[in-house]
């Protein structure tokens, strides 16, 4: 058996110095053939770069932030506690800069044949800030917070496939599953599944702030500030600043004046519409980063006219994407191709033909389905994302040469995702960046999903959901994803007109790594512990 | 003063009355509100079971006329129960928060108030000269402004381009009283600001209103220099409804300041109403608007007690 695996080991070891394979498919395979991921990311040699200064004070200025927030993991909705989340705690494995899935407690993990057993092995090193080792009890507290009938936890959906957490020792985890999930590792990088110190009755003590995590909290105040400093003996590579200094700054404003007079040293986001001038200064550098972040415009695909599908595609036709991100999203976008499958992700099919602005054809499409001046109502507000409301108004003139007429109706911010999404049979919707297609395709493409919102019913792109899902071989899954993706573009309910790019920003005496994490904005939400001061 | 000591009695008695009202107006106003909070608290992720399992946590299944009566009974023993989405007593949520917002408007109020009033009496002597004018046009656009916007021009200028002061307050525990003054500088100035216009315009016209009447003529007849007409016989009379105005803008200062908090990033008590209103976090909005609707009735009556110590003619309404 050793030997079969040191064979694989070689050939990829030396793919990989040839170029023949990109550094996920390598981690991938290595995982596949049961190596550490610590291991094959020592196999995987980087390119040589300068080594990071320990030191300073990172004084970072966030978006959302809410003084009604929490710690309770269960309950991570805004970006204060998802930012903080990844600074003062730890998850099981972790998104790298290049989007590949690297380790975070756990070293390893492996799965049995069909996928529907994972075994973590933890990390000896890890401590709390309180002092206490961090052991298996804690991970499995932690991830049962998310589970069972009493849970609060918003990302119960995430782990209602998990049958039974067990323990294997102190420093391993064992998970089964109701059905293989080969994505499963990938689950534990969302930002609910952070890791907290266990009680004695196997709930989790949330409340104090205490964590794993690069950082420990020193003060803080929810929605103004938090000041944390260096958890000496962190478990992983990085930490290079000896302070972090977290400052909410709400107003777009603000958080731009901020940057620009040097009260901070990173934003979180910047406001697009003043990018370019932002661009002029020197002292400050703009991180465009592609994400998984999508608009999606879902219709009821059980809906008149929506039902029929020549309809669904004249419709998508209709959009001139290029004018929508040039205009709407300044041009920080991707392309979206009507499969909800970004470039970020791990999978993604690069030989679908791109979907271009066709007035013609989608003319004759509504001639063939008989729906010949149409006229379809279009629900949005401009706290989906801004420029929401501009965009569907873009979109009702680009369709008009197809001879369709689209009545923008603009509904209230408050309580959109609860009275227009889902409710509305066409409207506008945002969506953050998820780590995998099938997380994605799971939530909201699926037949059953509570989220369908498209109400898409496709019978073969839900069996190959459930394939793929359990499939660990990375060429049949890719295959299987290609085909899903196609089935999407070409029947689903669902136009994207584009993928948003994480747009923020720091000063120019701030290290960043080459490649920056696609996950969340401020290299996926680490940036206090993957950056540094230069010079 | 027997007449006084019944009047703030009575009006206390009223403003508990209107509190009440308030306080109810303000429960079914956040229950109007569409969605809920556990759709609030949970956001876009949440599932109807996991909604479900937080209403009943949060115990949002019984009516609201119930759960507006179980406020009101530990509300009427100063209890204000505890935030629904934190689980901090609200008392200690509001306090610091409520501690920076009152030191915001005292702030603003000295700077404010002493500038106004004797800018108010020299405009009134100077009438109708460049200095009146000048004044009257300089505060009036400042007042015509949106706050955000003079929030925005003094950082540009103060702050981006000269770099004199910081264009966010980001308090810290830490700070001492100096500091404190010179990172909260530009939302001072702000406030002083709009506020200034109001009360010197105010001075100004109850001043030039006094100067028709037949003992202003006579101090004059008898030599007295206008500026000691103005200041020891005009402006005596004056006070009622300088004291009225003043009392109304100190109550704006503690009120009605959100945007400049937001602008300047300073943690006062209007962000923590917005935060609560946007999570439906009843406990907190009707602690916060129980505190302004206070600030109005307690300075309205100041301002009511102090025109009748300067003005012993109201003590006896005809």
């Amino acid at each position: 058996m050793k030997d079969d695996k040191q064979v694989l080991l070689d050939r990829i070891a030396e793919a990989a110095r040839t170029g023949g394979i990109s550094r996920r498919s390598f981690m991938h395979y290595a995982a596949v053939a049961g190596v550490a991921s610590t291991t094959a990311s020592g196999l995987w040699v980087k390119s040589a770069k300068a080594a990071p200064k320990k030191g300073g004070t990172f004084r970072w200025g966030l978006h959302d932030g809410n003084t009604s927030d929490t710690h309770d993991p269960g309950t991570y909705v805004s970006r204060q506690q998802i930012y903080l989340a990844h600074t003062h705690r730890s998850y099981l494995t972790m998104i790298n800069g290049d989007g590949s899935l690297g380790p975070d407690l756990a070293d390893e993990w492996s799965a049995n044949d069909d996928a529907s057993v994972w075994t973590f092995k933890l990390t000896e090193n890890a401590s709390f800030h309180s002092g206490k080792k961090l052991t298996a009890d804690d991970v499995i507290a932690s991830l049962n917070h998310h589970r069972g009938e009493k849970t609060t936890s918003a990302a119960k959906a995430l782990l209602t496939d998990v049958t039974d957490i067990k323990k294997d020792g102190d420093y391993a985890v064992v998970v089964s599953l109701g059905r293989g999930n080969a994505d499963f590792p990938w689950l534990m990088t969302d930002y609910h599944m952070a890791i907290c110190p266990a009680n004695d009755d196997g709930t989790i003590e949330w409340k104090s702030g205490d964590g794993s995590g690069p950082y420990k909290i020193e003060t803080q105040e929810w929605g103004v500030n938090c000041r944390l400093s260096r958890h000496e003996g962190w478990h992983r590579e990085g930490a290079y600043f000896d302070e972090v200094s977290i400052i909410i700054l709400n107003d777009p404003n603000a958080r731009q004046t901020a940057l620009v007079t040097g009260d901070v040293d990173s934003v979180s986001i910047i406001d697009l519409k003043t990018m370019g001038l932002l661009q002029r200064d020197p002292n400050i550098i703009i991180d465009n980063v592609p994400s998984a972040g999508a608009i999606t415009m879902p219709m009821f695909c059980d809906t008149a006219p929506f039902d029929n599908v020549d309809v669904r595609n004249a419709l998508k036709l209709a959009m001139n994407r290029d004018e929508i991100i040039e205009k709407i999203a300044f041009g920080a976008a991707t392309k979206g191709n009507d499969f909800h499958h970004s470039p970020a992700q791990p999978y993604w099919p690069d030989d679908i033909p791109q979907r271009e602005y066709d007035p013609d054809q989608a003319k004759s499409l509504l001639k063939k389905a008989g729906a010949e001046g149409l006229e379809v109502s279009i629900s949005t507000a401009d706290s989906v994302y801004a420029g929401a409301v501009d965009m569907a108004v873009l979109y009702a003139e680009q369709a008009k040469a197809a001879g369709i007429k689209v009545n923008v109706v603009r509904e209230p911010n408050d309580g959109y995702y609860s009275d227009v999404w889902l409710k509305k049979p066409f409207c506008l919707v945002s969506w953050g960046a998820r780590p995998t297609p099938d997380v994605m395709y799971t939530l909201a493409y699926k037949d059953d999903a509570a989220w369908n919102e498209s109400h898409w019913k496709n019978p073969r792109f839900n069996e190959l959901l459930l394939q793929a899902k359990s499939e660990l071989d990375d060429a049949k899954r890719a295959e299987m994803y290609r085909e899903m993706a196609m089935l999407a573009r070409d029947d689903g309910g669902t136009i994207i007109p584009f993928f948003n790019n994480f747009v923020y920003a720091h000063r120019s005496n701030i290290g960043v790594p080459e490649k920056l994490a696609a996950s969340w904005e401020c290299d996926g939400a680490r940036a206090a512990s993957r950056w540094w001061f230069e010079g | 003063m027997g007449d006084i000591l019944s009047l703030v009695a009575k009006r206390l008695g009223y403003g508990v009355i209107t509190l009440l009202v308030i306080s109810i107006l303000i429960f079914f106003a956040v229950e109007l509100l569409p969605g809920d909070i556990a759709e609030a608290v949970l956001g876009q992720s949440a599932t109807p079971e996991t909604l479900a399992a937080m209403r009943e946590q949060l115990g949002l299944n019984q009516p609201a006329v119930v759960r507006y009566l179980q406020w009101l009974a530990g509300a009427v023993q100063f209890d204000f129960g505890v935030s629904l989405i934190t689980g901090d007593p609200v008392s200690s949520a509001i306090s610091q928060r409520f501690a920076n917002t009152l030191f915001l408007a005292a702030y603003a109020a000295v700077i404010a108030v002493p500038i106004s009033i004797v800018l108010g009496v020299i405009v009134a002597l100077l009438r109708n000269t460049i200095f009146d004018r000048v004044a009257n046009v300089l505060t009036l656009t400042s007042i015509s402004s949106p706050e955000f916007f003079l929030g925005y021009i003094l950082i540009l200028y103060l702050a981006v381009k000269t770099s004199m002061f910081p264009a966010i307050a980001s308090l810290r525990g830490d700070m001492d009283f100096i500091d404190l003054l010179y990172r909260t500088f530009l939302p001072a100035l702000t406030l002083v600001l709009v506020v200034t216009a109001h009360m010197m315009r105010m001075t100004r016209a109850a001043i030039i209103n006094l100067l028709a009447s037949p003992y202003i003529e006579m101090a004059r007849l008898k030599g007295t220099p206008p500026w000691k007409v103005i200041v020891r016989h005009a402006l005596p009379n004056a006070w009622a409804p300088i004291i009225n105005v003043v009392a109304l803008n100190l109550a704006y200062l503690i009120t009605g300041v959100v945007l400049v908090e937001v602008v300047f990033v300073y943690p006062g008590i209007g962000q923590l109403l917005v935060d609560a209103v946007s999570k439906r976090d009843f406990p907190v909005v009707q602690a916060c608007c129980l505190i302004f609707a206070a600030t109005f009735i307690l300075l309205n009556l100041a301002a009511d007690v102090g025109a009748i110590l300067t003005n012993p003619r109201l003590r006896h309404p005809k």
